[in-house]
C-alpha cells in the first residue's frame, strides 16, 4: 500500500509535447509508470512514444479512463491546466511547473478545494511510490520500496534526505514533494494524515524549511493525531533574516518563520529532528527506536 | 521584486488613492526647486529599497527651500544605514520631496498573501506609522485582519467592518471603504504580493492620504507585466545578484568566503548550513535550479569566482536524471577561462558520476570530489586551512 499513487493509477500529462513534457513521460514511463494519455490544446490526434495526445484532459478521461494528471504546462497557462484538469474530475492533480503567479494560484486552489480533487504543487518534484508508480522529475533509482513516508517543500533536498533512508536500510511508501510557493495545494498536515491512515507506512519524514508557519501548524497536528514516529529536518537555521533563500515561501520576516522556533515546536511535540543536513537517515531510524 | 517609494506612490495614485502632492528629484538644486513649488515647506525623503529610514535621518522637514537644497545635498550619494539595509547601506540616489501635512490621526493598512489561508488578506490597525510587527506582537487586540474570498474579493460591507473597527466615522469611513476596494483592486491587477500604506492618515481637514507606501510585485508574475522592468532600480540591487538574474539564477551574497553553487533551494539551504557545521562559512546563497544545465552551471560558476572574497568553492548538485560530466564540463569550462587556483569541492550525485569526476581530477584545476554532503563541506573547509597555512 501507499498513497495517492500506486501501480493501478492512469496518468495523463498536460503539456506532453514540450521539451520536459516529453523527457520526463520517458523516464517515468521507464520507472513502470502506466501513463495512458497526453493533452496538448491544438495537437490532439497525434502520439507521442504510442501515447495518444488529446486537445482536452476531459477527452482524455473519457476515452482512457487516466485518474492523475502530471501538468508541465508552462507558467502563463498552468493554474488554467490545473482548472481543468479539476473539472475533468481527475483524482489528483500534480502541478510540477515553477513559477506560476500567486493570483492565479489563490483562486485555482480555492476551486479545487470545493472538488473532489487533489492537487500536489506547483512548483513541486510531484511523487513517486517506489517500485510502482512515479509522477514527477525526481530521480527513480535513489528510491526503494519500503515503509517510510516521506513530506518535502524541496525537490533537491528530498532526493539527499530519500538517498540517506535508503542507505540506512529504511526504504518508502511514497515521497510527496509538496512544493516551495506560498500557495500550494495538499499541505504538510493533509499528507501526514493520508500516511496516518495508510497501514503500509511505519513512520513519516517530514522535511520543512525556513519561511511561513507550516511546520509549526504540522508539529500542532501531529502532537495531536499522529500515531506514528515522525522524525523532521529544517533547512535554513543559518540564513540570514530578510533575504529570500529561492523559494517564493523560504524568508524570514518580522521574526517569524525562522529555522529554530520550528525546531523547538518540532521537539515540544514530539519529533525527532535532525540537526544536521547530514543526519535525516539516522533522525528517522531514531524516531523508530531502531 | 522592489520599488521606491514613490513608485508605488504613482501606481497607487492610478488606483485613485490620494496621495500627497510631490516631486522626485536628482540633484540637491531639483529638491529646491520642488519645495518652492510645494509653497517653501517639504519633507525630503531619501529613495532606497528598505525600511527604517526615518530613524536613519533619511526622511526630514525642510522648513524653507534652501534647507530642502542642503538635505538632500547632505543625503545624495550617501550610504543609508537601516536595520533593513545591512551594515553595508544602501546609496541614495533618488530623493521624493513631498508636501507637509498636517496629520489629524494615523492609521496602517495592508494587503498581503495569508499562506495559512491560502487567501489574500487585509490588515488594519489604529497604530499607524510604527512597526506593526510589535504591535501585533504587543496589542494583538489593535490589528484587524479580514481573509478575502477568492471568489467574492472585498465587499464593501467588509471594508466597512474594518473602518468602523479602527474609528473612523460618516464620509472619512466611507471614503476609507472606497480606498480599502481600490488597494485590493491594485493588488490584483498589478500582481502584488505587498500594498502596504503606513501611515494612511485623516488629516487635520478630515482627507485620507497615502503618506508613506510600499509594494512588492509578485515575481512569477513579472511575465504579465512589462512595465515593472523599466521600473527597477539597479543601484539599490547587489551587482552579481544582477548579472545572476539575467540567467534566472536565485544568488544571494553572503559574508563568507565559501562560494556555493547548489541545485534547489532547499538543497541550496541545507548546504550552507552544514558548511558553517564543519566551520566553514559561506560566501553566497545559490540555487542553479532544479535541472541545471551545463551553460548554467558555467553562468553560476563564473558569477562565484567575481566575488572577491571567494577563497574556495564548494559544489553541490544532486542531479539525479542530470549527467554529471556534463555538469563537470561547465565547471571546467568557466574555471578555465578565469584560470582559477582556488580549492574547489565538487559532490556530484546522478547518473556518469564517475565520467564526471575523471573529468574533473583530469582538468588541472585545484579540485577534489566527495560523495557525500558532510564529507564535502569537511573536505572544503580541510582545504581551505592548508592554503592558510602554506601561504
Amino acid at each position: 500500500m501507499s498513497i495517492l499513487i500506486n501501480k493501478d493509477s492512469k496518468i495523463i500529462v498536460q503539456g506532453i509535447t514540450g521539451k520536459t513534457g516529453m523527457f520526463h513521460t520517458r523516464e517515468c514511463r521507464e520507472y513502470g509508470t502506466n501513463i495512458v494519455a497526453g493533452v496538448t490544446p491544438g495537437k490532439g490526434g497525434i502520439h507521442v512514444d504510442g501515447i495518444p495526445v488529446f486537445d482536452t484532459v476531459e477527452e482524455a478521461v473519457r476515452l482512457t479512463g487516466g485518474n492523475v494528471s502530471m501538468i508541465f504546462v508552462p507558467p502563463p497557462g498552468a493554474a488554467d491546466a490545473i482548472l481543468e484538469a479539476c473539472d475533468a474530475d481527475v483524482d489528483l492533480a500534480v502541478c510540477i511547473t515553477e513559477g506560476v503567479p500567486v493570483r492565479d494560484m489563490v483562486m485555482a486552489r480555492q476551486v479545487v478545494a470545493d472538488s473532489n480533487t487533489k492537487l500536489i504543487g506547483p512548483n513541486c518534484p510531484g511523487l513517486i511510490t517506489p517500485g510502482e508508480c512515479k509522477v514527477g522529475i525526481m530521480p527513480g533509482y535513489i528510491h526503494q520500496p519500503g515503509k517510510i513516508g516521506v513530506i518535502s517543500r524541496s525537490g533537491t533536498l528530498t532526493y539527499e534526505a530519500v538517498k540517506q533512508l535508503t542507505d540506512a536500510g529504511l526504504g518508502q511508501s511514497t515521497c510527496v514533494g509538496i512544493g516551495g510557493d506560498p500557495i500550494i495545494g495538499l499541505k504538510f498536515i493533509d499528507v501526514l494524515e493520508l500516511f496516518n491512515n495508510d497501514p503500509d507506512t511505519d513512520g513519516v519524514l517530514m522535511i520543512g524549511e525556513i519561511g511561513g508557519s507550516a511546520e509549526e501548524e504540522a508539529a500542532e497536528w501531529i502532537k495531536e493525531n499522529m500515531t506514528k514516529p515522525v522524525a523532521s529536518f529544517i533547512a535554513g537555521v543559518t540564513a540570514p533574516p530578510g533575504k529570500r533563500m529561492g523559494h517564493a515561501g523560504a524568508i524570514i520576516s518580522g521574526g517569524k518563520g525562522r529555522a529554530e522556533d520550528k525546531i523547538a515546536t518540532l521537539k515540544a511535540c514530539g519529533v525527532s529532528v535532525a540537526t544536521s543536513p547530514t543526519g535525516m537517515g539516522a533522525a528517522m531510524l531514531e524516531a523508530l527506536g531502531k | 521584486m522592489n520599488i521606491h517609494e514613490y513608485q508605488a506612490k504613482e501606481i497607487l495614485a492610478s488606483f485613485d488613492i490620494p496621495v500627497p502632492r510631490g516631486r522626485v528629484t536628482l540633484t540637491a538644486d531639483q529638491a529646491e526647486r520642488a519645495t518652492k513649488m510645494l509653497g517653501g515647506r517639504s519633507v525630503v525623503k531619501a529613495q532606497i529599497y528598505a525600511g527604517g529610514r526615518g530613524k536613519a535621518g533619511g526622511v526630514q522637514v525642510a522648513y524653507h527651500p534652501e534647507q530642502a537644497h542642503e538635505i538632500a545635498k547632505e543625503l545624495f550619494g550617501k550610504r543609508l544605514v537601516t536595520h533593513q539595509t545591512g551594515p553595508e547601506g544602501l546609496k541614495v540616489r533618488r530623493i521624493l520631496i513631498e508636501e507637509t501635512v498636517e496629520v489629524g490621526s494615523e492609521f496602517y493598512l495592508s494587503i498581503t498573501l495569508d499562506r495559512q489561508t491560502s487567501r489574500y488578506c487585509l490588515i488594519a490597525s489604529s497604530e499607524g506609522g510604527v512597526n506593526i510587527e510589535e504591535v501585533a506582537a504587543h496589542t494583538p487586540e489593535k490589528i484587524h485582519t479580514l481573509t478575502i474570498d477568492p471568489y467574492t474579493g472585498l465587499r464593501s460591507y467588509e471594508a466597512r467592518s474594518i473602518a468602523l473597527k479602527l474609528g473612523l466615522k460618516g464620509s472619512v469611513a466611507e471614503d476609507c471603504v472606497q480606498l480599502m476596494l481600490n488597494l485590493f483592486r491594485c493588488c490584483l491587477e498589478k500582481d502584488c504580493s505587498l500594498v502596504e500604506i503606513n501611515p494612511l492618515v485623516v488629516t487635520k481637514a478630515g482627507w485620507l492620504l497615502a503618506l508613506d507606501a510600499k509594494i512588492n510585485f509578485d515575481d512569477n508574475a513579472i511575465f504579465r507585466h512589462w512595465e515593472y522592468h523599466e521600473m527597477q532600480d539597479y543601484s539599490q540591487m547587489d551587482p552579481l545578484e544582477i548579472s545572476a538574474g539575467k540567467f534566472d539564477l536565485a544568488y544571494i551574497k553572503l559574508d563568507g568566503n565559501i562560494g556555493c553553487m547548489v541545485n534547489g533551494a532547499g538543497l541550496a539551504m541545507a548546504t550552507l548550513d552544514v558548511l558553517k557545521e564543519n566551520g566553514g562559512n559561506p560566501a553566497n546563497f545559490l540555487d542553479v535550479g532544479g535541472g541545471a544545465t551545463r551553460e548554467k552551471v558555467a553562468e553560476a560558476f563564473r558569477i562565484i569566482l567575481q566575488d572577491n572574497e571567494v577563497e574556495a568553492v564548494f559544489v553541490n548538485i544532486f542531479g539525479g536524471i542530470m549527467r554529471c560530466d556534463i555538469i563537470a564540463q561547465g565547471i571546467i569550462e568557466a574555471a578555465g577561462d578565469g584560470k582559477c587556483s582556488l580549492p574547489i569541492v565538487v559532490r556530484m550525485d546522478g547518473s556518469m558520476v564517475e565520467e564526471g569526476k575523471e573529468l574533473l581530477l583530469g582538468s588541472g584545476l585545484n579540485v577534489q570530489c566527495a560523495d557525500a554532503l558532510g564529507e564535502g563541506a569537511k573536505l572544503i573547509v580541510e582545504m581551505m586551512q592548508k592554503n592558510a597555512n602554506n601561504a
